[in-house]
């Protein structure tokens, strides 16, 4: 598929900046996915043709927004006005980095100034595995997402449309777009909003006064395929009304059967499908919705300044949500009166002489949210019954979850892999559909099954929550780390896994689901440092039970 | 999204209807919409504050007070000449601080002169308008709160840094979330007046309608709004009709009686789902010029009005609006 130029992904994200420098505001802007030479050249073509300013990660209010300089206005005694970031690259681009890490009360604001037409985004997304992406609120606003982690170098031009006014697109073009989004399972309305745009900025670029099959092909390509959440129907398929994605392979032979008479829709359908990343492929041919809507991005708490037990002041400038400790303020400020009335000749009922060092914010001790990981294991040996239990108890786990402010993830390995079938979640709603296609049988591939779940603790915290693991497990590892059957090697993977959560100091417990309880499963939990908890005959709330008990000591 | 006439959004009804509902009442106590993203819900709420008409208010309050606040209030009130202002349409966003949605101490005054002042919030900046928490799912609980509890007593009451103020914050909430990522608390969800479900559309001919209407808009905005003037115009014609009328009309005991057995099949908890429900179909009934308050009003408003207030069991999978239709279908045919 690479040797098509159209397909490759450096060349759409050229095509992609071209449309974007036409109308910055009304695209929103760009994810750029991966960090690469290419990545970089095309941002520094875009900073040629647009107003651009970077957008540090760990910006504050006054900085993005504007506001009164507290340090200058002290210095001068009349308050100083300072200009936002949003302010200077008004109608321009914010080139954003490390989007990724994006905390949510800045993607608050940037989702804000994008509704208000003020700013254009470029996300820098460096996120590796586990659902890492920026905001989704965020990313949902921009038009086009462009995967770029595996292009090399090229130099990026970028062209000036052919014509002057917009080109404009038929009923037929839009009724094109609409059953392309229904095909591919695209909900959104904004998403179809930018399609029919990026339509007609394409026809506009290459001087078409209508747009054509090309232009709605190249937009669907473009904005659509990203977003796609399942594979298309087989095409005029006359009988079944709604039948299951078929398998790729059959979809491409009907296509080519029938590719004389096609309507338009179809063509722009089958060029969408075409362009669905292979990563997203793989997963909607497995049936798996892709990561729609998860919390990721948007949780990052702040760990001071802010609420929670106070912890007494400190220096500092009230900013970023921190506030200001008057007293203390004030405090500190009082001994120096004497010298810095001296020092500027003010006399005794001038107003009290404050200097920037004075100034003293609150902080706050935070409880950090807790996120329950549960691998469990789907194996053959592991029986169906213990897993239908691990979903009740995940479900229990939920109910509960608004009360205690904390979230719950799912992993489950079984066969030659493991799989995060639940990222973290609050939400119910979510939860239910992920866990009621969970299927069971094979091999356990335990070695894998803990590395994915340190991987996802290691990740929760770094977004400054707590994990807490529970591992459910008869202990028997058949399939070792790279997924080769084998019970020696299995064991001293999973082992080895094992003892790296033991070293991360991650939380964990093992409930050994065995008829019997074994020694594989005590000496699994050994190694892990966790806490070990044979349940042979446990149901959905005797675990939710033992879960829970265990969280209040 | 900047500005687009309410009249030309396509489809949505329940969602029009609600918001149209707090307009005529805006003490039926907020709305929460839940939906899919890009589905419209805050281009709805920011068409219905562009479209309603100006206000009056002093032109130096930073709180918007009309005379009647400013004779309630006259602490807080700038006073200066009655002036028309556009209705406030306040978009609260996520990371919003405690401090910036109350108000706080007047920092930069405090420190100059010494002097304590109040810096009024966005709870100020909201009075008679509207107040759009995009995600509010995903906003501090703590401050979902603050925020039911002033919309509900329409005065906020600062207590902290010593000051002592207190202004007035009459708005309609208007609250927006994806229940995937993340409920609402029962207990906040509880006090949303009525609550609306937005899809997206499924036919072709809707979503193309709303691209050919968007492109409309972006191509020319200013004739794009005078092609729908008139129809806007309509709507707030009824919104007037509404307000006039709305306390001439006063339900039967009949349909009274009909809200409390349609409560009790659906199992809505608390008195306040009846409230709300004779609340909205009267609001309904007087936007519409109806005479009185019929049981058509009540059947139209109550998914709205029930839909968020039903136990839930959590391993059933019957959604709360099929429950509610089934009980109408089952008491009214």
């Amino acid at each position: 598929m690479t040797g098509d130029p159209a397909l490759d992904p450096i060349h759409d994200a050229e095509l992609a900046a071209n449309l974007f420098i036409q109308g910055p505001l009304a695209f929103g802007g760009m994810v750029l996915r991966g960090n690469s030479p290419a990545r970089e050249a095309l941002v520094a073509a875009i900073s040629d043709q647009l107003i651009c300013r970077r957008l540090p990660p760990h910006i504050d209010d006054e900085r993005l927004l504007g506001g009164i300089d507290i340090a200058a206005s002290l210095a001068a005694g009349k308050p100083v006005e300072a200009s936002g970031l949003l302010a200077e690259a008004q109608g321009g681009a914010l080139i954003v980095p490390l989007a990724e890490r994006m905390g949510e009360a800045l993607a608050g604001r940037l989702n804000q100034a994008l509704d208000d037409k003020r700013v254009a985004l470029i996300l820098l997304d460096d996120g590796g595995e586990l659902d890492e992406t920026p905001p989704l609120a965020l990313m949902e606003r921009l038009a086009f997402h462009c995967d770029l982690t595996h292009s090399r170098e090229r130099q990026a031009t970028l062209e000036t449309p052919q014509l002057a006014t917009p080109a404009a697109l038929d009923n037929e073009a839009l009724s094109a777009i609409a059953a392309t989004g229904a095909a591919l399972g695209v909900n959104s309305v904004r998403a179809l909003i930018h399609t029919s745009q990026t339509a007609a900025a394409h026809a506009t670029l290459y001087g078409r006064g209508v747009a054509g099959q090309g232009d709605l092909e190249a937009a669907a390509r473009l904005v659509l395929a990203p977003r796609a959440t399942q594979l298309p129907p087989p095409p005029e398929e006359p009988k079944a009304s709604d039948p299951p994605p078929p398998e790729p392979g059959d979809d491409q032979q009907e296509n080519n059967q029938q590719s004389t008479d096609q309507k338009l829709e179809d063509k722009v359908v089958e060029a969408a499908t075409a362009a669905i990343p292979a990563d997203l492929l793989a997963q909607l041919a497995k049936g798996l919705a892709p990561r729609q809507a998860g919390a990721s991005g948007s949780g990052q708490k702040r760990k001071s300044g802010l609420r929670g037990k106070p912890l007494g002041a400190r220096p500092g400038m009230p900013r970023g949500g921190a506030r200001l400790a008057m007293i203390d303020t004030l405090r500190a400020a009082v001994p120096w009166q004497g010298i810095r009335r001296r020092e500027v000749g003010a006399d005794k009922d001038a107003p009290i002489l404050m200097r920037k060092d004075d100034l003293r914010v609150r902080r706050f001790e935070e409880k950090a949210a807790r996120v329950t990981i549960f691998a469990v294991d789907a194996s053959g040996s592991a029986a169906a019954a213990r897993l239908a239990e691990a979903k009740g108890a995940v479900e229990l786990m939920l109910a509960q979850a608004y009360v205690t402010r904390s979230e719950v993830a799912l992993i489950a390995f079984r066969g030659e892999t493991a799989e995060l079938l639940l990222p973290p979640t609050r939400s119910l709603t979510r939860a239910r559909r992920a866990l009621a296609e969970l299927p069971g049988g094979g091999g356990t591939p335990l070695a894998m099954g803990l590395n994915a779940a340190s991987e996802l603790a290691r990740s929760v915290r770094s977004r400054g929550r707590t994990p807490s693991l529970i591992v459910l497990t008869d202990g028997r590892a058949n399939v070792d780390g790279q997924g080769e059957p084998g019970r020696k090697q299995a064991g001293e993977d999973a082992e080895a896994a094992a003892k790296a959560i033991a070293r991360e100091g991650i939380d964990a417990l093992v409930v050994d689901i065995s008829a019997r309880a074994s020694r594989e499963g005590g000496e699994l939990a050994d190694a892990m440092h966790a806490r070990y908890l044979a349940l042979p005959r446990a149901d959905a709330k005797t675990l939710h039970a033992a879960i829970s008990t265990r969280e209040l000591a | 999204m900047a500005k687009f006439p309410f009249s030309a959004i396509v489809g949505q009804d329940e969602m029009k209807q609600a918001l149209l509902i707090a307009a005529v009442d805006p003490a039926i106590g907020g709305v929460m919409v839940f939906g899919d993203r890009g589905t419209g819900k805050s281009t709805a709420a920011r068409a219905l504050a562009s479209l309603l008409p100006p206000i009056t208010a002093h032109e130096n309050c930073l709180y918007g007070s009309s005379k009647e606040d400013a004779a309630a209030y006259p602490e807080v009130c700038g006073g200066g000449p009655l002036r028309k202002r556009p209705v406030p349409f306040v978009d609260l966003p996520l990371g919003a601080t405690e401090d910036r949605v109350i108000g706080s101490l007047d920092l930069e005054r405090a420190l100059r002169s010494g002097e304590k002042g109040f810096e009024p919030g966005l709870l100020a900046k909201s009075h008679r308008g509207f107040l759009y928490i995009d995600e509010i799912n995903l906003l501090e609980d703590h401050l979902v709160d603050l925020l039911l509890d002033v919309a509900a007593s329409g005065e906020n009451v600062v207590e902290r840094e010593g000051l002592s103020v207190r202004h007035p914050a009459r708005f309609v909430l208007i609250g927006s979330g994806n229940p995937e990522e993340g409920e609402l608390r029962p207990q906040l969800l509880d006090r949303f007046g009525l609550s609306v479900e937005v899809r997206t559309p499924e036919e072709v001919e809707t979503r193309v309608e709303i691209m050919r209407l968007v492109a409309a808009n972006e191509r020319d905005p200013a004739a794009f709004a005078d092609e729908w003037a008139e129809e806007d115009t309509r709507i707030l014609k009824q919104i007037a009709r509404g307000k006039t009328r709305l306390a001439k009309l006063e339900p039967s005991e009949d349909l009274l009686t009909d809200a409390a057995h349609l409560c009790l099949a659906v199992g809505a908890d608390g008195l306040r789902g009846e409230l709300t429900l004779m609340r909205a179909a009267r609001a309904l009934a007087a936007r519409n010029g109806a005479r009185k308050v019929k049981r058509e009003h009540l059947i139209a408003v109550a998914p709205s009005a029930l839909r968020h207030r039903l136990r839930r069991d959590v391993l059933d999978e019957t959604g709360s609006t099929a429950r509610i239709t089934r009980a109408l279908e089952e008491l009214f045919q």
